[in-house]
């Protein structure tokens, strides 16, 4: 399987006055697609820290990150957002869905920005919402739909323009059980069926049955990798 | 792409509500401040503006209408013998003293001129007309005086500064920046009613011949007038607006509530945009992280303030005729047109725009890593 992504050397200082907290010290990691790769480990081990350099979203003190073999720590910051719009989508823990549009606006929102508008936008809106399974929640509103169906626009939004990468953090920290199992048994038929790397940040264990690999970070670093 | 400017603006229909009405006041404030700001400017120089001259001349040191002394009518022949003078005038506007039937008195301004002119005669006439000051102590009043006055038809007779005078005919609009209202009389008759001798006069109004520079030819009359000083009539006009609206004060004041009102309308709407801004921060931040350029963040937000301002322009505008209206009914004389509409209207924009700073600073400095902390 390709690398998605490969990371060489990562470190990243947070200076905050005299203070520098080093929140990832040398990490080494190649994310593939077709995979389920869980980012686990105690709080502020460093696994959002990873996620946002992975997303291009945080620039790194010093190493390299390679996006489809492309070293994107090399770009201007000013060139980062077009990197993320087309390669990466983004699935967030609050789902983070804008609450005056309907659920396809949202969708329809990010295939606007990569240049999808009109009709083709509401049809593969359309497509996505049935991929997800809420294709009866097209037109509802965010506050009108359960926790469980916001997260499915947010993956439908995710995965709108097919980026070949898709982050997520926490996913199912605010569903319960039964929704957050289904949700991630999504995201891992999105790696599996349509080769995409999917990366998920998780405290949850029970997300491990899930997963073809396990990154656990502790201290900045990389404690295991299996 | 769906209206995200529009849905984030309507979805707190209270604080679009707050939005609106800020600016709306905030345009009415500046349409009835610059209003009597055109109104005071316009009636300080109403009988200049209407005089049809070319040229006027003064004794020297003259700035405004009001303050011309008298001099010697021999310039008035000079100034006839001036080659590429076509038409002169002499002409007066003097303070004097108007005294009702019954006993009651009030200042005005005498103005006097020659009924057979086309030059400085009374103009927007809606009863009699200029030849009736011919008759004996023949004046003509404006009817919106007519009440301060209290000569409320034509035969009335009233005392002007001791002399009998009757009234010939009324004008409609025709206001003195001041409390004196303009009274037009023949100009020997003015001599009277304003105690000048008679072998004095206090301007002299001059038409070009055609095909005359008239640039050159005021020159010439100043080279032959040293004692006393020649305006274009577009330069006397903005000399005496200059000094009744900036040496007195008077512009200053209304000027400075006009800018008022613009500094309150770009408070309420950079106060309400913003607080849209931070309630919608969070999806800002989504949207620079999945990868939205800035310009497309910041297109958002000015978005929202374009729409608010047009809105708010409208409801100000439509409150701000029936203002102008209901103050030009009361006899305030704010001026309303629509060169100053269209002017608002990109000031209005301008406005929300400028207010919409701090939102887009906010926005500009957002880092989109905060969408990870839940």
């Amino acid at each position: 399987m390709a690398d998605a992504i490969t990371i060489r050397g990562i470190t990243k200082n947070y200076d905050e006055g005299a203070t520098s907290t080093l929140a990832l010290d040398g990490v080494d990691l190649s994310v593939r697609r077709g995979e389920v790769t869980l980012l686990m480990g105690p709080s502020g081990s460093g696994k959002t820290t990873l996620l946002s350099i992975m997303g291009c979203i945080l620039r790194p003190t010093c190493g390299q990150v390679l996006l489809g073999g492309r070293d994107v720590t090399a770009l201007r910051e000013a060139d980062l957002p077009a990197v993320r719009l087309r390669h990466i989508g983004f699935v967030f823990q609050g789902f983070n869905l804008f609450p005056t549009l309907t659920a396809s606006e949202n969708v329809e929102l990010t295939l606007g920005l990569k240049g999808v508008k009109g009709h083709q936008a509401k049809d593969e809106a359309r497509r996505l919402f049935t991929l997800v399974g809420i294709a009866e929640k097209y037109d509802a509103f965010p506050a009108d739909i359960s926790g469980g169906q916001k997260q499915r626009v947010a993956i439908a939004r995710a995965v709108a323009g097919s980026p070949e990468v898709i982050l997520a953090d926490e996913p199912t920290a605010a569903l319960d059980s039964h929704t957050g199992k289904t949700i991630v048994e999504m995201m891992a038929a999105l790696a599996h069926d349509e080769d995409r790397a999917v990366v998920i940040v998780t405290h949850d264990n029970r997300l491990i049955e899930y997963a073809d690999r396990i990154v656990r970070l502790e201290d900045g670093r990389i404690a295991c990798d299996a | 792409m769906p209206p995200l400017a529009r849905r984030n603006l309507f979805h707190d229909r209270i604080r679009l509500a707050v939005t609106l009405t800020g600016i709306a006041f905030s345009v009415v404030l500046m349409v009835v401040q610059w209003g009597l700001f055109e109104g005071f400017s316009s009636s300080t120089t109403g009988i200049i503006d209407h005089s049809h001259a070319d040229l006027w001349i003064a004794a020297k040191n003259t700035t405004y209408l009001e303050q011309a002394i008298p001099f010697n009518e021999r310039k008035y022949y000079q100034v006839l013998a001036t080659p590429g003078v076509g038409h002169a005038i002499k002409y007066i506007v003097r303070w004097s003293y108007w005294k009702e039937p019954n006993g009651h008195t009030e200042t005005i301004a005498v103005v006097g001129c020659d009924p057979d002119s086309f030059m400085g005669g009374p103009y927007n006439l809606v009863a009699g007309d200029a030849q009736q000051l011919k008759q004996p102590n023949a004046i003509i009043i404006d009817r919106m005086y007519a009440n301060k006055l209290d000569a409320h038809a034509i035969g009335d007779m009233v005392e002007v500064n001791g002399f009998r005078a009757k009234v010939v005919g009324f004008t409609d609009g025709i206001r003195a920046f001041t409390t004196s209202p303009y009274v037009f009389t023949t100009f020997k008759r003015a001599l009277d009613f304003t105690v000048i001798d008679d072998d004095q006069t206090n301007f002299i109004l001059v038409k070009a011949a055609p095909g005359v520079d008239i640039g050159q030819l005021k020159a010439e009359l100043q080279r032959r007038l040293p004692d006393n000083v020649v305006f274009k009539t577009a330069e006397f006009s903005a000399s005496t607006r200059h000094y009744w609206m900036f040496t007195t004060g008077a512009g200053i004041a209304v000027l400075m509530a006009a800018a008022l009102g613009l500094i309150v309308g770009i408070a309420v709407v950079a106060q309400t945009i913003y607080a849209t801004t931070m309630d919608h921060i969070r999806e800002y931040g989504t949207l620079k992280a999945m990868g939205a350029p800035n310009r497309y963040v910041l297109g958002v937000i000015m978005q929202q303030a374009a729409i608010a301002a047009v809105l708010g322009y409208a409801i100000g505008m439509a409150v701000s005729v029936f203002v102008v209206h209901g103050a030009s009914k009361g006899g305030a004389n704010i001026l309303l047109s629509w060169q100053t509409a269209i002017g608002l209207f990109f000031l209005t924009l301008g406005m929300c725009a400028s207010a919409a700073v701090v939102s887009v600073k906010k926005i500009l400095s957002l880092d989109p890593a905060t969408v990870f902390k839940s």
